[in-house]
């Protein structure tokens, strides 16, 4: 009890000069190691954590970049192809068409040659039979009309002339009709 | 009220006030190298707690005051100030040791003039001696007849009573709440054996909760003077390295 009373009656705010020098001393080594060790570790781990946050992030964004390049590239060449594919068909059908084309004009020509020919044909048949239909008509008519007139008709030359004659008589009327049919 | 010191070497009295101040000194440079010594991306537990204590300080008393581009080179001052006051006024809540060490008033006027000089110092290198008194004295945006009432006012509560008081409030906060506890202390033994009886007993009891009371709002006070004492050298380094005024 009476120190207590003693004590307080010193006047509190009175510093004792050796405190004050403890205090700055031990002060003093604490902010050291501050500057010394404490705050330098923390700091670099501080900076070694966000650099890894960091790091990390750019690397998720490089690899989505690069995601998102492939994704591109390939619906480019997705696009490419379909219009590949469509232009390949396009071609096709044209030159389907044209094959079809070609085809429906060669078989014309052919058929029209062919016609041609069939025509030609008949025609020198035709002509030939009339011919040879000619001469043998006429060389009988002349047999039998010599025959019945004698001698008179043996001369060539006034013989075809009325062995023609009578021909195309002949052929005007009854032969055009004939042809026809 | 202090305890007879261990030895003497002349006027030097080693007593419980130099062993808790070399104590502190120990336990925090010791509990954070220990924390940090891994220095782990991802942190155990020992190295988040103590990455709690830091960032605390860091962060919040340094960062958000005194700002994101001039913060890091206070970062050891507010730390050594914060953590040597918040153990040191802690000390006087842990049985036996039981002494607040800033409770001693030369302990308080050596860390306000630390802190003091600090950003004085740095306010005269960032500003030159006559524009930080500029600075200091003649508040902006004021007619200028004012000034002659203004600048021994603005110099006498910035450059002479800011110091005082912050050593005065940290020291008297544990000077005071140091007696309260040594007052309910003494209650408690008076009415138990010089009083006694029932009575004694029951007064006893009431004193013993006063005493338990006054204990946690000590170690509320004792930490909120810590950040309040860390927290105005963080606001007054930020008002001396302010460019204008």
């Amino acid at each position: 009890m009476t120190t207590t009373i003693l004590a307080a009656s010193e006047n509190p705010l009175l510093p004792n000069g050796w405190e004050m020098l403890i205090t700055a001393i031990g002060f003093a080594l604490l902010l050291f190691a501050a500057i010394k060790w404490i705050v330098p570790m923390f700091e670099r781990t501080y900076a070694e954590r966000t650099e890894a946050i960091e790091g990390g992030l750019a690397k998720a964004e490089a690899a989505q970049a690069e995601a998102d390049k492939a994704r591109d590239e390939y619906n480019q060449q997705l696009e490419s192809a379909r219009l590949e594919a469509q232009r390949i068909r396009e071609e096709a059908r044209t030159e389907g068409e044209k094959i079809l084309a070609d085809f429906k004009d060669r078989a014309n020509v052919e058929s029209a040659r062919i016609t041609e020919n069939a025509h030609t044909a008949i025609a020198a048949e035709r002509s030939a039979a009339v011919v040879s239909l000619r001469n043998e008509v006429g060389s009988l008519a002349i047999q039998l009309s010599s025959k019945i007139v004698g001698e008179s008709l043996s001369d060539d030359d006034r013989s075809r002339r009325v062995v023609d004659r009578f021909l195309s008589d002949l052929e005007q009327t009854p032969t055009d009709a004939g042809a026809h049919q | 009220m202090h305890l007879p010191p261990f030895f003497e070497i002349g006027s030097f009295e080693f007593a419980k006030h130099t062993v808790l101040i070399f104590l502190s000194v120990v336990l925090i440079a010791g509990f954070f190298m220990w924390a940090i010594r891994k220095q782990a991306l991802v942190p155990a537990k020992g190295q988040f707690l103590g990455e709690m204590g830091y960032g605390f300080v860091r962060n919040s008393l340094g960062r958000d005051i005194i700002g994101e581009k001039e913060f890091r080179p206070w970062i050891p001052l507010l730390f050594s100030f914060f953590f040597f006051i918040l153990v040191n006024n802690l000390f006087g809540s842990i049985p036996v040791l039981q002494l607040p060490t800033l409770s001693h008033p030369g302990s308080a006027y050596v860390l306000a003039g630390i802190a003091y000089i600090s950003w004085v110092f740095i306010g005269i290198k960032r500003h030159g001696f006559g524009h930080f008194m500029a600075k200091m004295t003649m508040p902006p945006d004021v007619p200028k007849a004012l000034y002659v009432f203004l600048i021994p006012i603005e110099f006498i509560s910035n450059l002479i009573i800011r110091p005082v008081t912050h050593a005065l409030r940290v020291f008297a906060t544990m000077f005071a709440g140091h007696m309260a506890i040594m007052v309910a202390a003494s209650l408690l033994g008076f009415l138990l054996s010089d009083v006694g009886g029932l009575g004694g007993i029951l007064g006893g009891a009431g004193a013993l909760l006063l005493g338990i009371f006054i204990y946690f709002l000590e170690v509320l006070i004792q930490v909120l003077q810590a950040y309040i004492f860390t927290l105005l050298f963080a606001v007054y380094v930020d008002g001396a390295l302010q460019e204008g005024h």
